[in-house]
């Protein structure tokens, strides 16, 4: 067992970190959940390619450095230590890459990556639909062929980013006639401005449009934007999804950073006397900690050849309630600041609410976990 | 960077795994609890052949150098077959006797440690900080206490208490006794010992957690009620998917504190781990049932564990403030 980095990763932190420290913004953006902040997180997107800082994991002829999981992980832990702002591209680099580079062909990732680097194309989510949440292989939305492509329709919905964003990508049913619900679904790519699409955002509890539905009328898309084979969707939008829950969607780094930030803002403002909300901040450190250290775990494994499955639930179920413990204790320790809509852990808040929900419920997560690496029967019993 | 034991940690751990699963360990706790010490020593002198007990103690008296990771494998293997006796306070008597050999104070260790690393003896201890109670004194072939700066032999195991835990039993051991070591250096070698302890008992309660979540599973598989096993039921399934969570996230911080055997590194760990088995311990009580609430079901013998271990050699209060401290 070993804990310590190589000092090409120390060198590489190095360098990251003074380049952050010379770059970052020294106010915070405005929310990207707004169109002004959207655009200014756009902006910072590229100027984060132009060194080549905005996705760092990839090869470099995709805009990258092809540095392993292990520099990516010391990458996020100095960019969220910095205070640098969210990554407006997060649904394409942690969602749309990884499945690129896994089913895609040459010709899509050249046309497709490189501008996702640069954050001149933002991507948006398109999942879920009003009757497909937890259960998303009932969707309905379909995919009809036509000369030289195919002709969406339906309604999708919860669309992450999409109230500013440019493209989207998700799963359609092709083969209405498939003698399963996860069968005959096609992955594709669309324009969020082709001809009929309709978005409608969506504010989400604080009141800004951080999701949308899409309303699809005969929206057409060219072969060259299908990746796979038609009909292997599902196969192929769950290995995104593993993506998601697993080792990229919430680096350690975020949370490694946040704990630290509410333990100098507790030691900076907090009652002495209040030792039951010293413990709460106590644990913020400890399951950051837990959580990098499961990461790092996992890293090795994987670069010791395995792959993870199911072992990604684990994940998700911690990191989404751990964030939702922390930002509250961050507010507690606000007393009537707390309440405040643009105090410093405000925002943070919010979003965290929505962990427990997005990316697959912890409900849907506890049932793999239970079934998968516990063994217990399979089915939503009661 | 490499977080992941190397084959032969996890070979060590297969090992002791093979050699427990076929040593009955559910009598020799009913036995210690009974007061009948025979088949738990026979189960510790055995542990100590393949050297469970020299993993604290350096090659000069008798140990194979300092390996917490090694350590760490090995605990979790005797809490996952709940090995009755001081087994967490030898080895903190250990790490106690080999510090204050490094600060030039070698008699108590070239005395006691060659016999502690063999597994030839146990031993208990109380220390500065830590409770008021020697475990198992009774058993142990030595009880050391370190008052202040002195470090001495109790003459006496004091009078014994019950646990909640039929299998351990506490006492204030008898004050005075032969003078082993004196000066600063006792005090620094019982701070250090402290953490070697909290560490095993972290080690030891994770083991105590999986050990009760693999049973409550297993219950849960075979246990038929409504016409279906209950292990069907989202309810049951999801208080056990969370108790997973709970030991799987103590796991790295319990290595973690192997690597680096800070205060604050151990103190994360010994809290999480704690935790996570007395969380453990309630899911298997609920999900057993009213017979999980008996002493006949071997279930007891790890339940009522966890809650002492969660509390002995750092309450999740102390560890808080060490983790604060440290951060």
């Amino acid at each position: 067992m070993d804990l310590r980095h190589t000092p090409q990763e120390d060198a590489f932190r190095a360098e990251a970190r003074a380049w952050l420290a010379a770059n970052v913004p020294e106010r915070p953006l405005p929310s990207l959940e707004t169109e002004e902040g959207f655009a200014a997180h756009r902006a910072w997107e590229a100027r984060l390619h132009a060194d080549r800082w905005s996705v760092v994991a990839w090869p470099r002829e995709y805009g990258g450095r092809g540095v392993d999981l292990f520099t990516w992980l010391v990458f996020e832990e100095e960019y969220f230590a910095a205070g640098a702002p969210g990554r407006v591209s997060q649904n394409g680099v942690s969602l749309l890459a990884p499945t690129l580079f896994d089913h895609a062909t040459d010709e899509q990732r050249a046309r497709v990556l490189p501008s996702m680097a640069s954050g001149e194309v933002i991507w948006a989510q398109a999942w879920s639909e009003p009757e497909a949440g937890s259960d998303l292989a009932s969707l309905r939305s379909r995919a009809v062929r036509t000369d030289g492509g195919w002709l969406l329709s339906g309604h999708k919905t919860w669309s992450s980013r999409a109230a500013f964003a440019d493209r989207a990508f998700g799963i359609f049913r092709t083969d209405p006639g498939a003698a399963k619900p996860h069968h005959g679904l096609t992955y594709l790519m669309f324009d969020l401005r082709a001809r009929g699409v309709t978005v409608r955002p969506i504010g989400r509890l604080d009141g800004k449009p951080a999701f949308a539905e899409l309303f699809l009328d005969d929206v057409f898309v060219p072969d060259e934007d299908v990746i796979g084979e038609p009909g292997q969707g599902w196969r192929i939008a769950m290995s995104t999804t593993g993506n998601e829950r697993g080792l990229t969607l919430r680096s350690p780094g975020r949370f490694v950073a946040a704990s630290q930030r509410l333990v100098r803002d507790w030691r900076a403002s907090a009652d002495p006397s209040d030792t039951a909300l010293g413990d709460r901040v106590a644990d913020a450190v400890v399951g950051a900690r837990a959580y990098q250290l499961f990461t790092y775990a996992n890293a090795s494994r994987f670069a010791a050849g395995a792959s993870i499955g199911a072992e990604s639930s684990l994940n998700k179920v911690f990191w989404s309630d751990y964030d939702i413990a922390l930002h509250e204790t961050a507010l507690d320790l606000l007393g009537a600041d707390g309440e405040l809509a643009d105090g410093e852990w405000a925002e943070g808040h919010v979003f965290s609410l929505a962990g427990p929900i997005y990316a697959g419920t912890n409900e849907i997560q506890r049932d793999i976990i239970a079934e998968r690496l516990l063994g217990l029967p399979k089915g939503r019993r009661r | 960077m490499r977080f992941l034991l190397t084959d032969e940690q996890a070979a060590f751990g297969r090992s002791l795994e093979a050699m427990l699963s076929a040593a009955d360990t559910p009598s020799a706790v009913r036995a210690w609890a009974a007061g009948n010490a025979v088949p738990g020593n026979a189960l510790r002198a055995r542990l100590g052949t393949v050297g469970v007990f020299a993993l604290a103690v350096p090659e000069e008296y008798g140990g194979v150098g300092v390996l917490p990771v090694e350590l760490a494998v090995a605990y979790v293997e005797l809490g996952r077959y709940a090995v009755p006796g001081p087994v967490v306070e030898t080895v903190a008597a250990a790490a106690l006797l080999a510090r204050l050999a490094e600060h030039g104070e070698a008699g108590p260790a070239k005395r006691l440690l060659p016999a502690l690393a063999s597994g030839g003896a146990s031993a208990t201890l109380t220390l500065p900080g830590g409770g008021p109670y020697a475990l198992d004194a009774d058993a142990a072939a030595y009880v050391l206490v370190v008052h202040g700066d002195e470090l001495r032999l109790a003459p006496g195991t004091g009078a014994l208490r019950a646990s909640s835990d039929p299998a351990r039993r506490l006492s204030r051991p008898a004050p005075g006794g032969e003078l082993l070591a004196s000066g600063p250096a006792v005090r620094e070698a019982a701070g250090h010992a402290a953490d070697w302890a909290a560490f095993a008992t972290a080690a030891q309660s994770l083991g105590t957690g999986l050990a009760l979540l693999e049973r409550t599973v297993a219950y849960a598989r075979q246990r038929t009620q409504f016409g279906t096993v209950i292990g069907g039921f989202q309810a049951v399934k999801h208080r056990l998917a969370d108790t997973l969570v709970g030991l799987e996230f103590a796991r790295p911080l319990l290595f973690g504190a192997a690597l680096s055997m800070t205060t604050a590194d151990i103190a994360a760990a010994k809290l999480t781990a704690g935790e996570a088995a007395y969380a453990a311990a309630r899911t298997a009580l609920q999900v057993h049932g009213a017979v999980g609430y008996t002493e006949e079901l071997d279930l007891s013998l790890w339940l009522r564990k966890a809650r002492p271990l969660r509390d002995a050699w750092g309450t999740p209060s102390e560890c808080r403030r060490k983790v604060l401290a440290g951060s």
